[in-house]
């Protein structure tokens, strides 16, 4: 029974590549002013859109005012303190249901039941229970960070190669030193995902929580606009949220890329 | 022989499959002294893995006892060195911090870890790629590093399963060289399984031949070929008798009663 070895059978990937990102990264590009273009012809043609000129007006009034940064400010800090908290709760949780079949008896029942239900139908009885401060929205988005990424966590605990860990066990190691040295570095890049999920459900979580009840924010300053039929301001507040959900989900993939640079294959 | 080095009593190993009991080992017996090269063969699902992760602690047996120097086996120990049919590498180490691994356990000073560590990377040719991740070596040398991290602990019995099963036959001659020459400066006790003859034959004091269902010791055949071996040797008629002896052991194993 010869095996052939592992290096032969695997498809050679480099050379194709640089030509190929450079063709899409043209085409994104082109995508990005084409979108911009109909975006502007559209209301040029009189629908009820501002133009990008228009939106970049406001944008700068609402710079100039400080309201931009005030409600940005406000936003992430809660989208930060909930998506903290709750990432910290569900890699905790996580890995005592991976790690004790006890734990896992317990939670799981609680944590597929939430699971079902979107955050934001607790919105309702938290603000009930909570008064109408920070501490509904930051709990609503908590929710819906940890209820993300704790399956995940349990997942890749559960999922840790025995090979490794027999591995561990025959080089003298014991529970404390396994799970610190096999099965947290095993199951990061399950984390990682997991957060990542979290981070996006906790974003789409803050701005409807801040459309429903909020004195500040992005969400809130949408809402205001909408009363007023100021669609320039909108526009802003959709575009900004857009912009930092971005730049957020990919520094939370550079972080992950660096931590997990060992893994074979992507 | 004063007491052997690893003695395995009548041990026997059932899975239960379903609502069946699936009978891996049925009842296997075998002495090996301290110091000695001990292969084992036989086909695919005889049992070969089974009783070494007995011996390796990572397994009970059902039936019978496992002995190391004299005492039961209870659970892996510092003083048997593993290596697995998977390299079982650990992915997000490089290979120094994977051959330091067990010694980072085992609390050894940094220095002195450090300096073990060069010796053994030095001793399976991997100096260039002490900081290198797993994922960038070649199979031969992923399982030389998985060697060189278990004789870091310096383990007087040495469990191989299959450890150049993956490997190319050149890579694969190779590496029983290196092992041999190896072994031959720093004996060890060594447990080394295969599904290859001539592998089997090459690097044995005394070659076991396990036959399935159950899972059983069909045949034992001394290699009384002197140390150190090389290729002539391969290609001598004693290794030829030797090969042909061993081949005829394992395939041509009458089965006792055909798998329902
Ligand atoms: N955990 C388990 N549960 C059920 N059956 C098992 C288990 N481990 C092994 N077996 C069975 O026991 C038999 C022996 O397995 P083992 O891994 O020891 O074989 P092997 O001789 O090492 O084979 P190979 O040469 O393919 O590695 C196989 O038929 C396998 O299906
Ligand atoms: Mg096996």
């Amino acid at each position: 029974m010869a095996v052939i070895s592992a290096e032969a059978t695997r498809p050679a990937k480099a050379p194709a590549r640089p030509r190929k990102s450079r063709t899409l990264l043209v085409l994104n590009i082109v995508s990005i002013v084409a979108g911009l273009a109909i975006w502007w012809g559209l209301s040029l043609a009189g629908f009820q859109f501002p133009t990008p000129a228009e939106v970049l007006a406001s944008a700068w009034t609402m710079i100039g005012n400080g309201t931009l940064v005030a409600d940005t400010g406000a936003s992430l800090g809660r989208v930060l303190a909930g998506f903290a908290l709750g990432s910290v709760a569900a890699i905790l949780v996580g890995f005592l249901m991976g790690w004790y079949t006890i734990a896992r008896g317990l939670f799981e029942p609680w944590i597929q039941f939430f699971r079902t239900i979107p955050p934001l139908a607790m919105l309702p009885l938290v603000l009930v229970l909570m008064g109408i401060g920070e501490s509904p929205k930051i709990f609503v988005i908590f929710l819906a960070a940890f209820l993300a990424c704790v399956i995940s966590t349990y997942q890749g605990v559960v999922n840790v190669d025995r090979t490794l860990l027999n591995a561990a066990r025959v080089l003298g190691a014991r529970d404390g030193t396994i799970f610190a040295r096999v099965v947290v570095p095993a199951s990061t890049p399950f984390i990682l995902v997991g957060m990542r999920v979290g981070l996006g459900s906790a974003w789409g979580t803050l701005v409807a929580a801040e459309l429903l009840a909020a004195q500040a924010g992005l969400g809130h300053r949408m809402q205001s606009a909408q009363l007023y039929y100021d669609l320039p301001t909108i526009f802003v507040g959709i575009i900004t949220i857009g912009v930092l959900g971005l730049i957020m989900d990919r520094l939370l993939m550079l972080a992950g890329n660096k931590l997990t640079a060992w893994q074979e294959s992507r | 022989m004063t007491t052997p080095k690893i003695s395995v009593r009548d041990v026997t190993k059932v899975f239960p499959v379903g609502k069946e009991d699936f009978v891996a080992l049925g009842g296997v017996s075998l002495d090996i002294a301290d110091n000695e090269f001990v292969t084992v063969v036989g086909p695919s699902g005889c049992g070969k893995s089974t009783l070494l992760n007995i011996l390796a602690g990572l397994e009970e047996p059902t039936g019978g006892t496992a002995l190391v120097d004299g005492k039961p086996v209870s659970g892996p120990g510092p003083e048997r060195g593993v290596i697995f049919q998977q390299y079982a590498l650990f992915p997000w180490l490089t290979v120094r911090e994977n051959v330091e691994f067990g010694m980072r356990t085992a609390k050894v000073p940094k220095q002195e870890r450090r300096r073990r560590a060069e010796h053994f990377i030095r001793l399976v040719g991997l100096e260039q790629f002490a900081d290198a991740l797993p994922k960038t070596l070649s199979g031969g040398m992923k399982q030389r590093c998985a060697i060189a991290r278990a004789y870091a602990v310096n383990p007087s019995i040495l469990l191989m399963d299959e450890p150049f099963g993956a490997l190319d036959a050149l890579t694969r001659v190779k590496l029983q060289e290196q092992l041999l020459s190896t072994w031959s400066q720093d004996r060890r006790t060594v447990m080394f399984i295969t599904h290859d003859v001539d592998e089997a034959v090459f690097l044995a004091n005394r070659v076991v031949v396990m036959a399935a269902r159950p899972g059983r010791i069909a045949d034992v055949i001394d290699v009384d070929l002197p140390y150190p071996r090389d290729e002539e040797l391969r290609l001598s008629p004693e290794f030829g008798d030797l090969r042909n002896r061993v081949w005829h052991s394992v395939y041509h194993q009458q089965v006792k009663e055909p798998a329902q």
